[in-house]
Parts: C-alpha cells; structure tokens; sequence
C-alpha cells in the first residue's frame, strides 16, 4: 500500500523546493453576495505547488475542478482566501501563465499557423523568432501538414492540439490544463502526453493537469490531488515517486496499477456521491 | 453548380418559358403582362439610351447609403443593447414585434422632417432595416463562445483589443447575415418609397411610366429591378456562405 503525501518526495540534500503558486483558505461561492440561489463550488482549499512540479487534479463531475483552474488563473477571483503566483497576489491572469480549455478555444477566423503565432505576435516578438517558435510548435504538435488550414477543416482532437501549441508556445511558467486531451483518441492521448512531459522537462514549468482520465494524470505527474464531490476540496494527495524522465512507456511498470488503483478508491466513493448514489 | 442549382434554374427557365408562351399566345393580355423577351429588349434599350441613368444611380446610391447607415447604425445599437442586459430585457419584446409595423405610414412624418427627397427615403430605408441589423449583432454577439471570451482574459487583452480581435470576428458570420438583410430591405425601402417621395429613382420611373400607360419601359425597369436584387443577393449570399462555412462552430 502506498502511503499519502503532500508533496513529493526530494532526497535529502536538495534544496528545499520553491513554492510556485500557492492557494490558501480559497472558496468559491457562486451568487455571493446577492439575494439569490448561492451554489458553494468550491473549497475551503490549500493548495501550494512546488516550481517545476507535475501536479495533476482527479475528482468527479461538477465537483469545482475547472473553477480551481480559473481560480488559479486569476480568471475569477475567489470568495475567500488568497492566491498567490510567484509571491504575489493574483488579481486578473499573471504574466507567465497558460491555460488550455476543455473547450474548442481555436480562433475559427485564423489559419493553423496564425493561431498557433497569436500570443507571439501580441507579445511583440520578432517575426523570425515567431516563424521558428511557431515552426517547432506545429512539428511537434503533427499539424504541418495543416498549417496553413483553418479550424473548421480539422477534426476536434486537432483543434485542441492547436490550442495546445498555442499556449506551450508561449513558453509559459505555470500551465494550466482543462481536460486538454479529452476530445483525442488513446493512442494520441498518450503520445501528447510524452510530448508535454518533454515539455515540462526542457521549460521546467510548473504544470497543473485537470482530467478524468486515472491512467493519463498517474502517468503525468509528480503528485495527484484527489477531490471531494461539491463543495470540492483536497481529500487526499499522492506522490507517485516517478523520476523526471520519464514518459508513457511507465504505464507497464507495476506500480502504476497500485497508484491508479488509490486514486480510484478515493474517487469511486466521491463519484457515487456526486450521483445521489452513496452507500 | 449542385444538382438542386440546376433543379432550380430549370425551374426559373421553365417559368420564364410558360409567362412567354402565354403572352405570346395572346392568353395574358399585352396590357396585363409583356413577354420576358420583350422586357430584355425594353431594358437592353433602356440602358443603351441612358435616358434613365441618373435615375438607376440615383436609386443604387440611395440603396447602398441606406444599408451602410442600417449597418453600421444597427451594429453601433446592438453592441450597446447588448452590453447593457435591463435596456435589453425592456427592448427585446419591441425588436421581436417591429416588422408587424408597416414602417411606410410613417412617411408623411419623414417628409415633414426631411422635406420630399433622398432624405426622407433614406430614412424611410434605414428605419425598415436597421432592426434586422440590431437583432443579427445581437445573435451574433451572444453566439461567441464564452471560452473566447477566457482566452482573450488569458491574452491579456484589453476589453477593446478584445472587442476587435475576437468579438469581432468571432460574430462576423452573424454580423454579415445582418449586412445581407440590410441591403435587401434597403432596396425595398428605397425603390417602395420612390413611388411616393420622390422625383427621380427607379421607383419613381416605374411609376411615371405605369401613369404613362407606358408598359414597356415599365416592364424593363422592372427586370432591372429583379436582375440588380438578385445579384446583389447572390454575390452575398455566396460571402455570406463562405464565412459560416469557415467561422461557425
């Protein structure tokens, strides 16, 4: 049995990991403040993610994950508690953030390319810095054969990597993920998940990872957060010990069954829960 | 073309065909009905003569000043309708039941404001159109998907950046359909008011020309009429088609 962590686990003689985003006290309390229906999303929660680490969120349906991110993103400001980003405050989206949507969010008006340039262009950076990021970004992403075709041509798994290379592109320092790879196929699923651990390792941002899927957030990351149905909070934490180099090819070793077995016996009961089906 | 185009144009031609033989065969008489034929020919003439150009120029400018001012005015009122949700909530109903208002019995008030002239028929235009203007941009600007409206946040994007690099193009394909009705009931509030307001125009040649008991002048104008509404409508619609092929989810 492996035992719970709040943080993963650094051999001694390392210095202290830095905090790179921290939560703390949030709630998320939609129609706060009005006469109206008040729908408690989420909370109270702490949170505190290490720089550079893998951190990834399962929990069931509805159960306040996306509102984390957008709490986390400084897209919406918590009811209570405090977010901080590299030691500051968080009030609006921080410099140095990402954010990938479950949702379709490619610019439908932009070809492949233009999307993926978008953030460049807008930071000011110089065309042929942009060409070059945006080249590597479409490679890696396997949309160039598609680079000049608009969304409405693609399927909704490769709108999705767009939007991913829109954001990886930008090379941002904490990524936020919503359910990314959700509209791929297994194979791709895996595949883009070596590709963003590849990223992960060469930028050494930190990266927080919503998704459904117990096998894609086991193999990802550094430690995984398990959530209570609504309102949600943190009722465990698991370290699962992987080195940094690593990729899907870890879904054969044997304690990768153990680690999505815990995840799935915290979860099952906060399923049933979120479904008015608890014991 | 699709196998439905050419349906179409058969049936056009076929039409076009009946009202000819009809005509010709002395069932529709002259006075009720000329031939198509002789409507090509009465407009060949027309145009060849140039009798009437300042007249056709005077009615497509009048069309094209009626949907640009509808357009742009209609968009202007709609993104503010929209950003103020109490003024939409008290509006809407008024929107929806607008076009069970015959718009033309105001006339009398335009001519009062504005005097007998293009004035008074541009207003008269642009008060038929402007709402299919006013209710396309709101349809259109509460089509944008709200994660749009999160990346843009993400950007960083002020509202205004915002408002012209995502808004914008996001609704473009709403917006132009309302840029599409605008010109049609343009062309209809121009040509209909000429009848009545106006000393000049093509409206007001068709009229001259019925009071004249001249039919075949009558008849060619009208071609002239159908010919312009048609093109015009196609050359949009084809726009229009290629934008909600492209931009709509």
């Amino acid at each position: 049995m492996l035992r719970a962590a709040a943080a993963p686990h650094y051999p001694s003689g390392m210095p202290a990991p830095e905090v790179h985003a921290r939560l703390k006290g949030v709630t998320r309390i939609y129609g706060a403040g009005t006469s109206g229906t008040k729908l408690h999303a989420l909370g109270p929660i702490d949170l505190d993610l290490e720089r550079g680490e893998f951190f990834s969120v399962v929990g069931p349906s509805g159960c306040g994950k996306s509102t984390l991110l957008d709490v986390l993103s400084g897209l919406a400001a918590p009811t209570e508690g405090e977010v901080e980003f590299e030691g500051k405050a968080i009030r609006g989206v921080p410099d140095g953030v990402g954010v990938v949507f479950q949702e379709d969010a490619s610019f439908a008006w932009l070809t492949v390319r233009d999307n993926v340039a978008f953030g460049l262009r807008r930071a000011g950076v110089d065309a042929a810095e942009v060409a070059r990021r945006v080249d590597y970004a479409v490679g890696f992403m396997g949309l160039r054969d598609f680079a000049n075709a608009y969304p409405s041509q693609l399927s909704g798994g490769m709108r999705q990597r767009v939007c991913i290379a829109r954001t990886l592109v930008l090379q941002p320092r904490l990524i936020l993920l919503d359910e990314p790879f959700g509209a791929l196929d297994q194979q791709t699923r895996l595949l883009m998940g070596d590709e963003l651990l590849r990223l992960w390792r060469e930028t050494n941002a930190t990266v927080l990872l919503i998704t459904h899927a117990l096998d894609e957030a086991t193999m990802l990351s550094d430690r995984v957060g398990v959530m209570s149905a609504r309102p949600g909070v943190f009722i465990d934490f698991v370290a699962t010990g992987w080195p940094r180099e690593r990729d899907s090819r870890i879904v054969s070793d044997a304690h990768f069954g153990a680690i999505t077995a815990r995840l799935w016996d915290k979860l099952r009961t906060e399923s049933l829960k979120s479904m008015g089906t608890a014991p | 073309m699709t196998r439905e185009g050419w349906i179409r144009l058969a049936i056009v031609a076929a039409v076009i065909a009946l009202l000819e033989a009809l005509c010709r065969t002395g069932l529709i008489h002259r006075t009720v009905l000329l031939p198509p034929s002789e409507m090509v020919v009465s407009l060949w003439h027309i145009l060849q003569v140039g009798e009437l150009d300042s007249d056709i120029l005077t009615t497509l400018r009048n069309v094209l000043l009626s949907a640009l001012v509808a357009s742009f005015l209609g968009f202007a009122l709609g993104a503010v309708i929209h950003a103020v949700p109490r003024l939409r909530h008290a509006i809407e109903p008024l929107l929806a039941s607008y076009y069970a208002i015959p718009t033309f019995m105001f006339y009398p008030i335009f001519i009062v404001v504005f005097g007998v002239g293009a004035q008074a028929i541009i207003a008269i235009a642009v008060l038929l159109s402007i709402v299919a203007m006013i209710t396309a941009t709101l349809t259109g600007l509460d089509r944008i998907p709200p994660v749009l409206r999160k990346t843009a946040k993400v950007f960083r994007m002020s509202p205004a950046k915002r408002a012209v690099m995502v808004d914008l193009p996001a609704a473009a394909p709403y917006l132009f359909t309302g840029v599409k009705l605008t010109f049609a009931y343009s062309l209809i509030g121009v040509i209909a008011s000429e009848f009545i307001l106006s000393g000049a125009g093509i409206g007001y040649a068709i009229a001259y020309a019925y009071n004249n008991f001249n039919n075949q002048r009558m008849y060619g104008l009208m071609l002239l009429v159908i010919i312009v509404a048609v093109a015009a409508n196609t050359a949009l619609d084809a726009v229009d088609r290629r934008l909600q092929a492209r931009l709509r989810r």
